[in-house]
C-alpha cells in the first residue's frame, strides 16, 4: 500500500533520512519506534510534503501512485492522513469551516459532490462523539486554546470526518493522559483497523500499542530502519532499550 | 456664529500626514482637504457608521475627515475598508465624555501602487471613558497600508480604558505598512495598550491546511479572512459583519495568494 525504498532527505544541507525502506501492507497497522533525533518526524513530514523536507533520493509509491510527485493538498486528497506531533493553531478559523473545507476540497479532487452544511455537521458529530469530543469545541477556533490532549482528540476526530485510506501519526500518544491515550487509541482503531486501510504509528512507547495493537514494528534509528519484526520487538524495546536491542542484533548479524 | 477657520495644505512634514501621498496633497482641491463631517452622539446613545471604499469606486484619491463627539455613556462605532483608490485617507477625530466608548474596526487591502491609511485622534477628555480600535492590512505589489492611532487622555480623565491594535499582512515583497501609536497622558490611572506587529501569512498554518487537502490558494484565502475578521469582531449585525469581510475579501482578487 505505502511503498518506500531508500529515501534520503535533507534538511539545510544537513542528512536526516539515509537510505529509508519500508513496506506497509494494506490492512496493517505498522509501528514505528526509534530513539530522539532517529529521523521519526522527518520521516512524517517527507511523506506528508511538508516545505523545506528535501527527499533528495529514493522513491514513495502509495496505492501505485508516486507520492513525491504530488503537492502536499494532492496527497491529502488520495487519501494519505498526517497526524501532526504539533498541531498548528488557526486563529479566525473555526473548526467546523476548517474541517468543511478540507473534506469538501477532497471530495472535489477525486470528483465527488460536495457535503452539504447538514450533512457535513451530522458527521462531524458522529465523530466528535466517537472521540468524547465536545461538538462545542469544534465551533471553536482550531486548536486555540485547546490542551495538548484536546488538540491530539481534534487530530482524530479530523481523522475520523476525512476518512482516510492511510494515516501517518507521528506521536499522537505526546500529551495524553492514561484515558485520553485509550480514547485515542480505540480511535484510531475504530477509525483505521480495516482491510483497505493502512497505518505507520510512529511513537516512543508500548502504552499506546496495549491499544492500537500493531501487526509489525520497526526501529529506526539514525535515517534508516534498522529492524522490523512483529509486536513483542516493542515489548523487548520496553524492556531492555534501544541500545541492547541494536546491539544485540548487530551481535547477531 | 461659525467659527472662521484658516485653510490649511498640509504636508508630509505634517505629523499626522507624514505617510501620505505628497502629490495628492500637493495637488487636491483646498477646500477638500480641510473639509470634516460632523457627527454628535447625545448621551446615552449609540451611532454606528459602516462604510466601504472600494476598488470599484475607481476614485483616484479620497479623504473622508470625521469629527465626532460622544455625549456621556454614549456609543460611537465606525467600521470601515479601503479598498481602492490611489491615495484612500480615513481620519477620524473623536471626544469622549465620561462612560462613553469609541469602537473602531479598519481594513486596509490593495494592491498596485495604492496608499491606504486611517488616521484616527482619540480624546478622552472625562472620566471612565474607554475606546477600542482594530484595524488590519493586507498589501501586495508596491501598495502601502497606514494606522496612525493618536490617543490624548486629559488630566482628569481617570479610569480611562484605551487599546489600539494594528496588524498587516504583507503577501509580496515590495509592499508595505507603517503604523504609528502615539500617547499623550496627562492623567495617571488610566489603562492604555497598543499593539503593532507586520508580518506574512502564516505558512505552517498554510502547510496544516494543505495536509488537509485545502490547496494552497483556498488555505491563503480562509487565512486572510479570519486575518481580517478581526476587525468587525465588535460589529454586532452579522449580515453587515459578514458583508464587510466579504467586501473586503473581493478586493483580493488581484492579489497573488
Amino acid at each position: 500500500m505505502l511503498k518506500i525504498e531508500n529515501l534520503h532527505t535533507e534538511i539545510d544541507g544537513k542528512a536526516i533520512l539515509k537510505g529509508l525502506s519500508l513496506e506497509v501492507r494494506p490492512g496493517e497497522i505498522h509501528a514505528i519506534m526509534g530513539p530522539n533525533g532517529a529521523g521519526k518526524s522527518t520521516l512524517s513530514y517527507a511523506l506528508g510534503g511538508r516545505p523545506n523536507y528535501d527527499v533528495t533520493q529514493g522513491s514513495v509509491t502509495f496505492n501505485g501512485a508516486d507520492l513525491l510527485e504530488l503537492e502536499p493538498h494532492e496527497r491529502a486528497a488520495a487519501g494519505l492522513f498526517l497526524g501532526f506531533q504539533y498541531p498548528v493553531e488557526i486563529p479566525g478559523v473555526s473548526n467546523v469551516q476548517f474541517l468543511r473545507e478540507a473534506l469538501n476540497a477532497q471530495r472535489a479532487a477525486r470528483g465527488e459532490e460536495p457535503l452539504s452544511g447538514g450533512e457535513f455537521l451530522k458527521l462531524a458529530k458522529e465523530k466528535a462523539a466517537l472521540l468524547k469530543l465536545d461538538m462545542e469545541m469544534l465551533k471553536r477556533q482550531v486548536n486555540v486554546g485547546f490542551s495538548g490532549g484536546e488538540k491530539k482528540r481534534a487530530e482524530m476526530v479530523q481523522m475520523g470526518i476525512l476518512d482516510p485510506k492511510f494515516a501517518v501519526l507521528d506521536e499522537t500518544d505526546s500529551g495524553l493522559d492514561i484515558d485520553a491515550l485509550r480514547v485515542v487509541g480505540e480511535g484510531i482503531n475504530t477509525i483505521m483497523r480495516a482491510p483497505d486501510k493502512g497505518v505507520l504509528l510512529i511513537t516512543h512507547y508500548q502504552r499506546l500499542l496495549d491499544v492500537v495493537k500493531p501487526d509489525r514494528v520497526s526501529i529506526l534509528a539514525n535515517g534508516r530502519i534498522v529492524q522490523t519484526g512483529g509486536p513483542e520487538l516493542a515489548l523487548r524495546l520496553e524492556e531492555e532499550g534501544y541500545d541492547a536491542v541494536m546491539a544485540a542484533e548487530a551481535a547477531h548479524a | 456664529m461659525p467659527e472662521v477657520a484658516e485653510l490649511h495644505r498640509p504636508t508630509t512634514r505634517d505629523e499626522a500626514w507624514r505617510y501620505a501621498d505628497s502629490d495628492f496633497i500637493a495637488s487636491a482641491e483646498i477646500a477638500l482637504l480641510n473639509d470634516w463631517r460632523t457627527i454628535t452622539v447625545p448621551a446615552g446613545e449609540t451611532v454606528c457608521e459602516v462604510k466601504t471604499h472600494l476598488s470599484d469606486d475607481g476614485a483616484s484619491g479620497m479623504i473622508d475627515r470625521l469629527r465626532v463627539h460622544v455625549g456621556a455613556g454614549g456609543r460611537f462605532e465606525a467600521f470601515a475598508i479601503l479598498g481602492g483608490g490611489n491615495y484612500q485617507r480615513v481620519e477620524i477625530e473623536v471626544t469622549l465624555e465620561e462612560g462613553a466608548h469609541f469602537e473602531f474596526g479598519g481594513v486596509t487591502v490593495g494592491g498596485e501602487t495604492k496608499r491606504q491609511e486611517f488616521v484616527t485622534r482619540t480624546i478622552h477628555a472625562h472620566p471612565n471613558a474607554t475606546s477600542n480600535q482594530i484595524v488590519r492590512a493586507v498589501h501586495w505589489g508596491r501598495a502601502t497600508g497606514n494606522y496612525l492611532g493618536r490617543i490624548e487622555v486629559a488630566r482628569d480623565a481617570q479610569k480611562t480604558d484605551a487599546a489600539q491594535n494594528f496588524r498587516a499582512i504583507l503577501l509580496e515583497r515590495g509592499a508595505s505598512a507603517n503604523a504609528k501609536p502615539e500617547l499623550e497622558i496627562f492623567a495617571d490611572d488610566v489603562l492604555c495598550a497598543h499593539g503593532a506587529a507586520i508580518g506574512q501569512l502564516d505558512e505552517q498554518a498554510a502547510y496544516y491546511m494543505a495536509a488537509r487537502g485545502i490547496p494552497p490558494q483556498l488555505a491563503r484565502k480562509l487565512l486572510v479572512q479570519a486575518f481580517i475578521g478581526d476587525a468587525f469582531v465588535a460589529l454586532d449585525d452579522q449580515s453587515a459583519r459578514e458583508m464587510m469581510v466579504e467586501r473586503a475579501l473581493d478586493q483580493l482578487a488581484g492579489a497573488t495568494l
